[in-house]
């Protein structure tokens, strides 16, 4: 026992953190980053330290922090989407907080009219395509979601797994918002057509965009991935372009919005300092920074883009719409009858 | 025994009991009774056909990965302890390389290499003349068995000639005198004798493609599905914890009935141990099978590798070192980049902890077990491997969450993590050798005058150094690799290797493959530096016995 109360005190001594300062600990995905600078001025002004908790992706972490309620893993979470926002509210894990900045964010993006989340940013998931190659086969880019079912997009089109991965749901969802789930065509009918097309299915973003997708090397020039791809592609180039190599179709009902929000979890012991960062996020510095860390788009209207997301990047006008609440009731539904028509011919 | 030495026995126990029996309890409990009572109306879908065919395939492909790469790696065994050749220690590194990559990794080197447009199709549509790629793998029950061969051609590889190289020739030449020969020799001598190494190695790699996760949800892009993946999907996206805690227990619990055979098949085999000098091959016949079975590992384990490395050197313009350099470059002025050095540093810290925690527990865990009455202990060891790692790492949150014990943001909780799987390799590694030790060795130790640590320092330390090796070497490269639930944990900003290439893979742009690429290699190359490492210390530390 006593080596017991020995390895325990030894524990708790390597893992205490001093408490001269204010820390504020915010728990996110993977995806997370943020400019250096950005953080030390908010430091800076606030006197506030923050710690960063990354802990696997948005599902991942939204979970844990049900499974952690009343004694969270931090102070702030940010990270949950609308596919995930009716989990995070029904399950009560966010203290409520109407930061004044909202005022800068358009009502399509506050989705809680309790405050209990903030939104931060959002991005759109929808059709990339290799520049090169349909200017070579001189072939028309589709301009609807029902068009990639003609024979002229017979074997271009890779996608993911909804059941694996974030944008696959996302363009599931489209297809969902776009064809419904009543009536004559469904989108399951619709998705028939595609299997029929040789749509090609991998289960995640990774090996699709640099597995398949013909601008990295694999056969297929049409792929679900972000808006803002095609600026990532140009920033991540060693010499600038005249052209983007790739680029995203954002014709109307082609893609899906994805708005990731932030809320105060329940527990914390420094609401007010949590409040601060959440200010500081909507904040213009915070959300210029956002587009070049994290390649989704700001919020907050008096944001500018950085020029190469000027140039580069599209915004959908009409985005396909399916409630968070019919997201998180149906999901498993869905990606049940998903899986067993497109991959075990059902 | 003195008490001290006893309760030092028991410290692979407490942390065992603390770190993976209270959290998986905490999680199952949670999962299976969130409000008190049974969640029965939910547990009624685990007897779903689907979660039965689930079953069914996973047993099945576990089968099939283990009997392929125990008949693949025994002749490659057979030949390394039989013989000293040229290259010989380089194929046993090799073959442990290949477990230490992330299997979005592997998968890239794989498709590179088998793709529909890799390296070996393009040769075969040239040779056949053909339009279309001949080879279609992906997503098929092949591509998963075959990276299932090249991620445990080591387990098997290392496990068997760490044993075998001790094995005494004794039995063999009698028999070879009274006139046995080829088959009748394997299958009377050679295979009964190594049966402790050989169920030792199909027993990891049966529980280890039994939890098989990445490859079958990346390779086999989900057209099959194992409990491990079913588990994963319950948990997190529809975060059906009642369901994922039933086939959290019914996993467990069959490896677990698995684990109970094994132990009463293994036996005793009191043996004369002695390191057997390995000769030069001679003759045509012997250098023909040398080179036969080193040019299937180096097909099987160094193409893909070779692959890797290759397009960590293309750039648009041929070959470049830019995605090298730009490593360091952060471009973007990010709070969580991570510069290489660091990334290394922080990778190599890990595991070097986790291996001296590992072999430490491992080595008392060992001894604990020479008791036949404490037999049972031995698949207790062996089942956090069998555990999902998604259900584990919940269990972290909800049961590591009080003072003294909140480690739930901890990067202790880290190693700790990586020792409790690392810990059946060690086990399994030292188990085979020290049940082998003839307890007359120890008696005349005894008789002779020996306390009983100096019974234990001066025989079964020597006897045994070669396993600690091959342990070592396991404990090394799982958390190089970062093996099963530490990806499930919460990171404060020290990332390792594994986790700059995911976050690198995780955006567009070229720039990005080319430097995750890059990064791989540098893993490959971190974890040979980590071998070279590790044998010298053991050769130090056996030369002084």
């Amino acid at each position: 026992m006593r080596i017991a109360m020995t390895i325990a005190l030894l524990l708790a001594l390597l893992t205490s953190v001093s408490a001269q300062e204010t820390v504020v600990t915010l728990v996110t995905h993977d995806s997370f980053a943020i400019g250096e600078d950005v953080l030390a001025e908010f430091t800076e002004a606030t006197g506030i330290q923050v710690e960063i908790l990354q802990s696997g992706d948005a599902g991942e972490v939204l979970n844990k922090a049900i499974l952690s309620r009343g004694n969270p893993l931090g102070d702030v979470l940010f990270g949950v989407d609308n596919s995930f926002l009716s989990r995070a509210l029904a399950n009560d894990i966010f203290l409520p907080y109407e930061s004044p900045l909202l005022e800068h964010v358009p009502e399509q993006f506050q989705l809680d009219d309790q405050f209990r989340v903030t939104p931060i940013d959002y991005g759109d998931v929808c059709l990339n395509y290799d520049v090169a190659w349909f200017d070579e086969q001189e072939l028309a880019l589709p301009e609807s979601l029902s068009d990639l079912a003609a024979p002229e997009y017979r074997g271009l089109l890779v996608v993911e797994n909804p059941a694996t991965s974030s944008p696959g749901l996302s363009f599931m969802l489209a297809t969902i918002g776009v064809f419904g789930t009543e009536g004559e065509e469904t989108w399951l009918d619709f998705w028939r057509q595609l299997v029929e097309n040789e749509v090609r299915v991998v289960s995640g973003w990774e090996l699709a965009y640099w597995g398949e997708f013909s601008h990295s090397g694999g056969e297929y020039p049409l792929v679900v991935s972000y808006a803002s791809s095609p600026p990532a592609e140009v920033f991540f180039m060693e010499e600038t372009p005249e052209r983007a190599p790739t680029g995203a179709i954002v014709a109307d009902q082609t893609c899906f919005r994805q708005i990731e929000f932030a809320g105060i979890l329940d527990g914390s012991e420094q609401v007010e300092a949590a409040q601060q960062l959440i200010d500081f996020m909507l904040d213009t510095r915070f959300q210029e920074d956002i587009p070049l860390q994290m390649f989704v788009f700001p919020v907050n209207e008096e944001a500018e883009l950085p020029d190469v997301f000027v140039e580069y990047a599209e915004i959908a006008e009409v985005p396909a719409v399916v409630s968070p609440e019919d997201i998180d009731s149906m999901r498993d539904t869905w990606i049940q009858a998903w899986t067993e028509t497109v991959l075990r011919g059902g | 025994m003195v008490p001290l030495a006893r309760l030092l026995l028991l410290l692979p126990l407490l942390f065992l009991a603390l770190f993976y029996v209270w959290p998986l309890l905490s999680i199952l409990v949670l999962g299976l009774a969130p409000d008190g009572t049974l969640a029965t109306g939910q547990l009624r879908q685990l007897l779903s056909p689907w979660h039965l065919n689930t079953l069914a395939f996973t047993v099945v492909q576990a089968l099939l990965s283990t009997a392929l790469t125990i008949a693949l790696a025994l002749p490659a065994a057979w030949v390394c302890v039989r013989w000293s050749f040229p290259g010989r220690s380089l194929l046993l590194s090799l073959s442990t390389l290949a477990f230490v990559l992330p299997t979005v990794v592997v998968a890239a080197a794989f498709s590179a290499l088998i793709g529909s447009r890799g390296v070996v199709n393009d040769l075969l549509q040239q040779i056949l003349a053909l339009d279309t790629a001949p080879l279609r793998l992906e997503g098929t029950l092949a591509i998963i068995l075959i990276t299932h061969v090249f991620y445990n051609f080591a387990v098997a590889l290392r496990i068997i000639t760490g044993f075998w190289a001790n094995r005494s020739t004794v039995l063999e030449d009698a028999a070879r005198v009274l006139g046995a020969q080829g088959w009748r020799l394997w299958w009377e001598i050679r295979l009964p004798l190594l049966r402790p190494a050989l169920l030792a190695a199909a027993a990891l790699i049966f529980i280890f493609t039994f939890t098989s996760f990445g490859v079958i949800i990346i390779l086999g892009e989900l057209r099959f599905s194992t409990l491990e993946v079913e588990i994963y999907l319950q948990a997190v996206n529809l975060f059906n914890l009642p369901v994922a805690a039933g086939l959290s227990l019914l996993q467990i619990t069959l490896m677990l009935v698995l684990m109970l055979a094994y132990t009463r098949l293994r036996q005793r085999l009191p043996l004369a141990l002695r390191a057997a000098h390995a000769p030069r091959p001679q003759g045509w016949r012997q250098w023909a099978a040398v080179s036969a079975v080193s040019g299937f590992m180096l097909v099987l384990l160094a193409a893909p590798l070779l692959a890797l490395v290759l397009r960590s050197l293309s750039g648009a313009g041929g070959l470049t070192g830019a995605w090298y350099a730009a490593l360091s470059r952060d471009v973007r002025g990010s709070v969580l980049f991570v510069p290489p050095v660091h990334a290394v540093g922080n990778s190599l810290f890990y595991a070097f902890c986790t291996t001296g925690m590992a072999l430490v527990l491992g080595l008392l865990a060992a001894s604990l077990m020479q008791r036949r009455s404490r037999r049972w202990l031995d698949p207790l060891f062996m089942l956090p491997l069998a555990t999902s790692a998604v259900t584990l790492g919940f269990g972290f949150i909800v049961a590591l969450d009080e003072p003294p014990l909140d480690l739930r943001a901890s990067p202790l909780l880290i190693p700790i993590a990586h020792t409790l799987v690392a810990l059946p390799f060690v086990v399994r590694s030292i188990l085979p050798s020290l049940d082998a030790i003839s307890p007359s060795l120890r008696e005349s130790a005894s008789v002779l005058g020996a306390a009983p640590w100096q019974v234990w320092r001066q025989i079964d330390l020597p006897l045994v150094s070669r396993g600690l090796l091959v342990g070592a070497i396991f404990a090394f490269t799982i958390s190089m690799g970062e093996f099963g639930a530490s990806l499930f944990i919460a990171r404060p900003a020290n990332a390792t290797i594994p986790v700059v290439i995911y976050r690198l893979l995780g955006q567009p742009g070229t720039m990005n493959m080319g430097q995750a690429m890059a990064m791989s290699v540098i893993l490959l190359l971190t974890c040979s530096l980590g071998f070279i490492v590790i044998e010298r210390v053991q050769r130090a530390g056996s030369g002084a016995f």
